[in-house]
């Protein structure tokens, strides 16, 4: 039973919000930026401190660097006391876990080893995505080969797609932004749940087509669009949580790429409720396969939970060809603000124990493993990859570089920056082609500093990094975790 | 054209199939069906297909457009994400019939299993729907987000109840007619609400139930003479007021 009403409380603000008129210029420009409404003009800016969210956008805007924010006080038990609700937030969980990639080290060459200098020479960052044949025969010959099935992989220039986001959830600049960038990159986009808007199709043949619970958007021509298709089960920042896309946010265009009426919820709910074992996911994956008759590779997307790893072993032995693990710091549209920081496991180790498990059983060829939530540099690509990840995915980072300050906002559809919001006189702030370009930046800069640090390390190639341990050090872990890192303490030779 | 899919796999099967309906075959009669999965998933157009024996697992996933006939009863998740076209059922089917489906209809002859039309929503002019000539099990219509579900009861046994518990549950679209009684205090509640139907339900249900009596040989009006319930949600917007805004 729901007993709760709200009781206005009394509080100090969240942020501090100061504005100096010696400064201004008066020209209204913080009013008209503020997503949020907060600020109004009363013969110059005033903010409402119970609408100021501290996205900053006035902060950036404004002419004069007339503007500070700073942070007060966190406002969450005065707010539930205020209004009976569960907190919702939005991006990924901010609170002070220990990142294990800023405990591990990567190796390097000296002396008897002798270091490849990426400038002069060629260095492959080329990688496939999918099912690997069980066996190659020796020789190699015409007639050797032709009886050994080779399912369809994917292509990608580098080890890096984008985290699926949904249209609806980011607005369609955003979406596009995101999809050209891919197509450009040579890498790969996903849909999210939320369907393919006719304006993305160009870019499809770069682009994961989601199937969750809800199924929006999902019928057999978006499925055949997509280079391949990810049943998404569940999400890191919120494992066992579902998608919920608010009635209010179901535009005109989000209702028709999602295929529902205008208005309603769009609720994908954490069980599928077809879903109850392995062998019903075998069923969804192969029903999928059927449906694209078996020319596109199936992804399965996990949260990072205490059991990963034999779930990830079910899910390879069900046929899915790609395992796709978001961890618990991965970022979201709107979650519950304590699912999003207190469940779920690191992707660090869920990416260890999964590849250790995969290679255990002898079926670690079957499936490639992208590794989610919380990659925050080229460096921690690097690092997933020795521990055993084929390729990385980024989403918060992907928004940071369209803009986004980190203002976990983003459920309320208001956003400053115009990425996560559908309002037309926000999205408009969002120019897709910039956006494009600051991503496309984005993988290349990456891209080569993975080359630098392969050079350093004397591979030529990212396959020849990938599982690669040894290459890794811990610095500042314990044994058992060094252990289920399968990663030697720093001091250690080789 | 017609395939033997005796000892086939369905791999092979739906491979021929898929060629089949490629070639521009219009009508296929698949004999010796025994459990095979996947039969007409994401197949698009016209094609007719008369069945045979008892199709496996997904009959009609993704499905958009054929008329799929089925001589026997058949098994879980027929009609999963159909888009459009006809399922026509002469016995039983199994559960989670009609998963996600957003248009065409699905036709069951007898009763129907657990989760049947969980999540079916309509868009435009697509209006899924499900009917069942007996009697639906648990969690009928769960999440529920359009299009309607129809529950006939016919040759009902005393005492038999029309729909199982939970039915509606997180419902926040579409319609749910029962032919005949339940109990409001057992379904209604959190998520729906039940009265008897009127003239606007007549009109939306009457021509699903001709084509019920039509595909299966009985009578209309002997049917749609008996009273009908209106099963439906209270609100769009179910989870509204759980967070804190
Ligand atoms: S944007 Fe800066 S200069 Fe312009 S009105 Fe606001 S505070 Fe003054
Ligand atoms: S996407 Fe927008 S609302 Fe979300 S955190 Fe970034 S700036 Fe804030």
């Amino acid at each position: 039973m729901n007993r709760a009403v709200r009781v206005p409380i009394f509080r100090p603000n969240e942020f501090k919000w100061t504005h100096d008129p010696e400064k201004c210029a008066r020209c209204k420009r913080c009013v008209q930026q503020c997503g949020f409404g907060a600020i109004s003009w009363e013969d110059g800016p005033v903010s409402d401190p119970a609408k100021c969210v501290g996205c900053q956008r006035c902060m950036v805007f404004c002419p004069q660097q007339a503007i500070t924010i700073d942070v007060n006080h966190r406002r969450n038990v005065w707010h539930q006391a205020e209004t009976g609700g569960v907190l919702l937030t939005g991006m990924g969980c901010d609170l002070d876990y220990p990142i294990l990639w800023d405990h591990l080290v990567l190796d390097a060459c000296q002396v008897t080893n002798p270091s490849i200098d990426p400038l002069r020479e060629p260095m492959e960052l080329k990688t496939h995505i999918g099912r690997r044949p069980d066996r190659v025969k020796p020789g190699g010959g015409e007639e050797d080969e032709s009886d050994i099935p080779i399912a369809p992989c994917l292509e990608l220039e580098s080890p890096i797609v984008f985290s699926p986001m949904s249209y609806g959830s980011i607005s369609l600049n955003a979406q596009k932004a995101i999809a050209m960038a891919a197509a450009e990159c040579g890498v790969m986009w996903n849909t999210g749940e939320g369907g393919l808007h006719e304006d993305l199709k160009p870019y499809s043949h770069r682009a994961f087509v989601q199937c969750a619970s809800g199924r929006f958007g999902v019928d057999a021509d978006y499925l055949n669009a997509g280079a391949a298709v990810e049943i998404k089960i569940g999400q890191g920042a919120k494992p066992g949580i579902g998608g919920h896309l608010p009635g209010e946010k179901v535009s005109q265009e989000v209702s028709r790429t999602r295929m529902i009426p205008l208005g309603t919820d769009a609720l994908s709910p954490a069980p599928q409720h077809d879903i109850y074992s392995i062998e019903d996911l075998r069923q969804l994956i192969y029903a999928l396969k059927e449906a694209t008759d078996y020319q596109k590779p199936v992804s399965v997307k996990i949260a990072t939970v205490h059991n990963v790893a034999a779930i990830a072993s079910g899910i390879v032995r069900a046929g899915a060809d790609i395992v796709y693990l978001d961890g618990f710091r991965g970022g979201t549209g709107a979650a519950p603000t304590v699912i999003r920081d207190h469940l779920g496991i690191p992707i660090e180790i869920a990416v260890a124990v999964v590849d250790q498990q995969l290679r255990d059983e002898g079926i670690r060829n079957q499936a490639s493993i992208i590794a989610a939530g919380g990659i925050r540099s080229s460096a921690d690509m690097a690092k997933a990859i020795a521990l055993g990840a084929d390729a990385v995915a980024i989403g918060t980072a992907a928004l940071l570089a369209l803009g986004c300050t980190l203002c976990q906002r983003c459920y309320t559809g208001k956003c400053s920056w115009g990425i996560t919001t559908q309002d037309p006189a926000l999205t408009r702030r969002l120019d897709p082609y910039v956006g494009s370009q600051r991503l496309i930046n984005l993988i290349t800069a990456w891209s080569a500093e993975l080359e630098e640090i392969l050079g350093a390390m004397g591979v030529n190639a990212i396959e020849s990094l990938r599982g690669s341990r040894e290459r890794l050090r811990a610095v500042g872990l314990d044994q058992t975790t060094c252990d289920i890192l399968g990663v030697k303490p720093a001091g250690v030779g080789a | 054209m017609r395939i033997d899919a005796a000892d086939l796999h369905y791999r092979d099967l739906n491979r021929q199939v898929r060629q089949a309906v490629a070639e521009g075959e219009m009508e296929l009669e698949i004999v010796n069906v025994n459990g095979q999965r996947y039969i007409a998933d994401g197949v698009q157009g016209s094609v007719g297909m008369e069945l045979h024996g008892v199709p496996g697992n997904d009959l009609g996933a993704f499905m958009d457009g054929p008329t799929v006939v089925v001589r026997g009863n058949a098994q879980d998740a027929v009609a999963n994400t159909m888009n459009a076209g006809e399922i026509v059922v002469h016995g039983h089917a199994g559960d989670v019939l009609g998963y996600g489906m957003r248009g065409g209809r699905l036709l069951v002859r007898g009763n129907v299993g657990y989760r049947v039309g969980i999540h079916m929503k309509a868009y435009q002019d697509r209006f899924p729907v499900v009917v069942a000539g007996g009697v639906a099990g648990d969690f009928l219509g769960e999440y529920m987000a359009g299009g309607a579900l129809i529950v006939l009861g016919l040759e009902r046994r005393p005492g038999q109840e029309l729909v199982g518990d939970w039915c509606g549950t997180g419902m926040h679209g579409g319609v749910i007619y029962v032919r005949g009684d339940v109990d409001p205090a057992r379904v209604a509640g959190r998520f729906v609400a039940v009265r008897p139907v009127d003239d606007a339900d007549r009109k939306v249900l009457t021509p699903h139930v001709e084509a019920f009596a039509f595909a299966f040989g009985l009578d209309v009006a002997e049917i749609l003479e008996h009273d009908f319930l209106r099963i439906a949600p209270i609100s769009h917007r179910p989870f509204g007021a759980k967070y804190a805004a």
